[in-house]
Parts: C-alpha cells; sequence; structure tokens
C-alpha cells in the first residue's frame, strides 16, 4: 500500500445525473443562500449612491425599476428567495426529526411551489415595461 | 421427422377419388414438414437470442500500483452468462474465475452480512452481494467506493473508516454497567435503537457523503450511527454518556451533517441514517442549553 490511486474531486460534479433529491436540495439551497448575500451586498450598495436627498432616490429607482433587466433580474430574485424560503421551513422540520422519510417530496414540493409563485408573479413584475 | 409413408402410396391401381385424397394428404404431409423445420429455426434462433441476452456485460475498473501494465487506472470490460438471480458479486467472481485470476475485490459471506463488498456500482453505493444484475443497466459499470484510497482494482483502504468508528468509542463503559449478571433492556428501548444496531461496516455510507469527503475529520454516518446505539441505549452509563456526546458535538462530529441525506439513500440495511444523526444533534442541544 506504499502508493494508491486517488480519484480526487472530478467524480463529484461529474455526477450530477445521479445525485438525489436531498442532494439537489443541499446544491440549490447553497446555490440560493448566497444569490440572497450576494443580492444584499449590491442592494445597499446601489441604493446608498442615491442617499443624497429625496429626488436623487427617487431618480435613481425610477431609473432601474424602467429597464427590462432588472424586472427580469427580480422576477428571478423573488424565485430565489421563495425557493430559499420553502426549503428552510423543509429542513427546519428535517432539524426537529419531523417527516424525514418524505424529505425528498417535500423537495419537490417546495421546487413546485417556488414555480408556481414565481409564475404567477411574473405579469405583476413585467407588465408594465413592457 | 417421420419418415413413415403412407401405405395408400404402394397400392397403384386406385379410384381417382382416392387418389386426390392421397395426393392431399401427401400435400398435407409435406406443409406439416415444412412448418416443422420452420418451427425448429424458430426456436433455434429464439434460443441463440436468448443466450445473447443471457450474458450480461461488466464494466470493472482496474489498477495496480505494482503491476506496471495496470498503474494507469482503466476499465476492463468482461462478458459473464447470466443465470436467474445472479448478482453482482456472482459475476465478478465469474469473470475472477474464468477470465482474469488477477481481479481483485473483498467479499466473504456473500449474503450481505459481512459489509465486504460495498461497491460503486453504476453510479451508487451498492453491497455487490445485495444487487441484481437484472436491476441493473448494461454495460454494469463496477468501481471501488469514491473518497476512498484504491489498493488494487475494487479494494479501498478502509482504515479511516475504522478509525472513525473507533474515535466514538463504540462501547458500554465496564465500571458503570448495570448490576447483576443481566443486563436487561426494555423492548421499547431496543426498538429505538434497534436500526442503528444493523450497521455492517461496509463504508457506503462514508462513501457517499460529500462532507466526508471533504472534511477527512469529520467522523461521518457510521461512526454517529454507532455512537447513537449506545448513546440511546438505556444501560449506558450517565458518565459514558456525556463523554460520548463530547465527543459528538465537536467540530468535526455531528454538526458537520449538512442532510443531504446521501447515507440514508445508500445504506444496504436501511438505518435511517440521517434522522440519527438529527437526533444527536437535537441531543447536544438540550444538553447545553440552559434557560435559566
Amino acid at each position: 500500500m506504499s502508493q494508491s490511486y486517488n480519484r480526487g474531486l472530478i467524480e463529484d460534479f461529474g455526477r450530477w445525473r445521479e445525485f438525489t433529491a436531498g442532494m439537489w436540495a443541499w446544491i440549490f439551497h447553497k446555490f440560493t443562500g448566497w444569490v440572497l448575500v450576494g443580492y444584499l451586498f449590491t442592494h445597499i450598495a446601489v441604493l446608498s449612491t442615491a442617499l443624497t436627498g429625496e429626488a436623487a432616490y427617487t431618480t435613481t429607482i425610477q431609473a432601474l425599476e424602467s429597464l427590462l433587466v432588472v424586472r427580469i433580474l427580480e422576477v428571478g430574485l423573488l424565485a430565489v428567495a421563495v425557493f430559499h424560503i420553502l426549503n428552510g421551513l423543509r429542513l427546519l422540520l428535517v432539524d426537529l426529526g419531523v417527516g424525514l422519510e418524505a424529505q425528498d417530496k417535500s423537495f419537490y414540493a417546495s421546487l413546485v411551489l417556488t414555480g408556481a409563485i414565481v409564475v404567477a408573479s411574473v405579469p405583476t413584475f413585467v407588465a408594465e415595461v413592457l | 421427422m417421420s419418415t413413415q409413408v403412407p401405405q395408400a402410396e404402394e397400392t397403384e391401381e386406385q379410384p381417382a377419388e382416392e387418389k386426390a385424397s392421397v395426393q392431399e394428404k401427401r400435400k398435407q404431409k409435406k406443409q406439416e414438414r415444412r412448418e416443422k423445420v420452420e418451427r425448429a429455426k424458430q426456436t433455434l434462433e429464439q434460443e441463440r437470442d436468448l443466450s445473447g441476452e443471457d450474458t450480461y456485460a461488466l464494466k470493472v475498473f482496474r489498477y495496480d500500483p505494482e503491476v506496471a501494465a495496470k498503474q494507469e487506472p482503466r476499465f476492463d470490460e468482461f462478458h459473464v452468462p447470466f443465470h436467474k438471480g445472479m448478482t453482482v458479486l456472482d459475476a465478478l467472481m465469474y469473470a475472477r474465475d474464468h477470465y482474469d485470476a488477477s481481479l481483485t475485490f473483498r467479499h466473504s459471506c456473500r449474503q450481505a452480512v459481512c459489509g465486504s463488498d460495498a461497491l460503486f456500482i453504476n453510479g451508487r453505493q451498492r453491497l455487490g452481494c445485495q444487487t441484481q444484475l437484472s436491476d441493473l443497466e448494461q454495460p454494469v459499470r463496477i468501481e471501488p467506493l469514491p473518497h476512498q484510497e484504491v489498493v488494487k482494482d475494487l479494494v479501498v483502504d478502509m482504515e479511516h473508516f475504522y478509525d472513525q468508528m473507533e474515535a466514538v468509542e463504540p462501547y458500554f463503559d465496564a465500571e458503570e454497567t448495570p448490576e447483576g449478571e443481566e443486563q436487561r433492556q426494555s423492548r421499547e428501548n431496543h426498538e429505538k435503537v434497534k436500526m442503528s444496531t444493523r450497521c455492517i461496516w461496509c463504508g457506503a455510507c462514508m462513501s457517499s457523503c460529500n462532507i466526508a469527503a471533504g472534511d477527512n475529520q469529520y467522523l461521518g454516518p457510521a461512526a454517529i450511527n454507532k455512537a447513537y446505539r449506545f448513546a440511546m441505549d438505556e444501560r449506558e452509563g450517565e458518565n459514558r454518556k456525556e463523554h460520548r456526546m463530547e465527543i459528538l458535538e465537536q467540530e468535526h462530529g455531528v454538526w458537520r451533517c449538512q442532510t443531504q441525506f446521501s447515507c440514508t439513500e445508500v445504506c444496504p440495511k436501511d438505518i435511517p441514517l440521517t434522522e440519527h444523526i438529527q437526533e444527536l444533534k437535537r441531543e447536544a442541544v438540550k444538553s447545553n442549553l440552559k434557560f435559566w
């Protein structure tokens, strides 16, 4: 056993097709978490450029909201936030030891609910700009 | 095929009607013969088809640092004749006995009790002896357990896994055992720890765990489950349990688990590993939280 072959980390991500529900839930939760952290920082950074007065604040917001890209990003933000909340509730149940046998189903449920909420919200976000 | 010739053919003088019937008979015979040949051909073909289906293609990971030709890891393909009820381990043993005697893998009891033959089969940690070939897609890809160092072919180094199992001190404290010869356990308590006692130390869970892969100090699902088996046992002494919880509460103990459920998914003994880890997390919180 002098030297043995270490296959490294490549396998982990190369095998994404074989991931199970719990694994996907974890990946999405991490991803959405980081997106939310990133959003919070940009949110503070952008708004702090508009703190010189009421007028500056209003023009900044109006300029941003008139862009279609911003509206689409908002829909994305909603999707990310809703999934993070729903999966967070799922994790709360997991931590409490409730319904661990159905953890995959609760993950799918949170995905479906996220999808439904996001689709339903698209008109409100995008209608004015289009 | 019958070689019998109808008697009627021998007699030459026959009324027309009878002749016709003889001809018809002959035609019938010919027809029957043709059908028979046809049927024989079909069954032959079917048999050949079946025998084609009856071999299973295996792609087996090969590596041996001590043999020059095998130093570069590769996959060897074996075609193994299939019989009903054949397991992956059976197929591997056939390949070893008939094609390549150097094919190396661990196995012992062949009935999912010893835990020697946990392998990475078609992208999932499974016991070779517990996995039916007929449940798998071909070619069946057989690899050693991921995240463990490969010693040779399908054999991985289990030392780290055993170290982690030892780290939780999986035994009762002799000084704290209850009085008397018999150490009784209530039925309810036995039911509680029953699943956790089923562990066969195969290492499938540890290999599937993403966190254990990245953090070598993490105790891993099997070791935590082993700790659960003792911590939740009513016969465990007070001091021992406290000590055990201290081990589990460490940075690389229960809190590393991020509930990906990979271990629970792959456990060949269906131990609810994540559930046990979560229960120990709550236990750890309970023993540390003070509201006064």
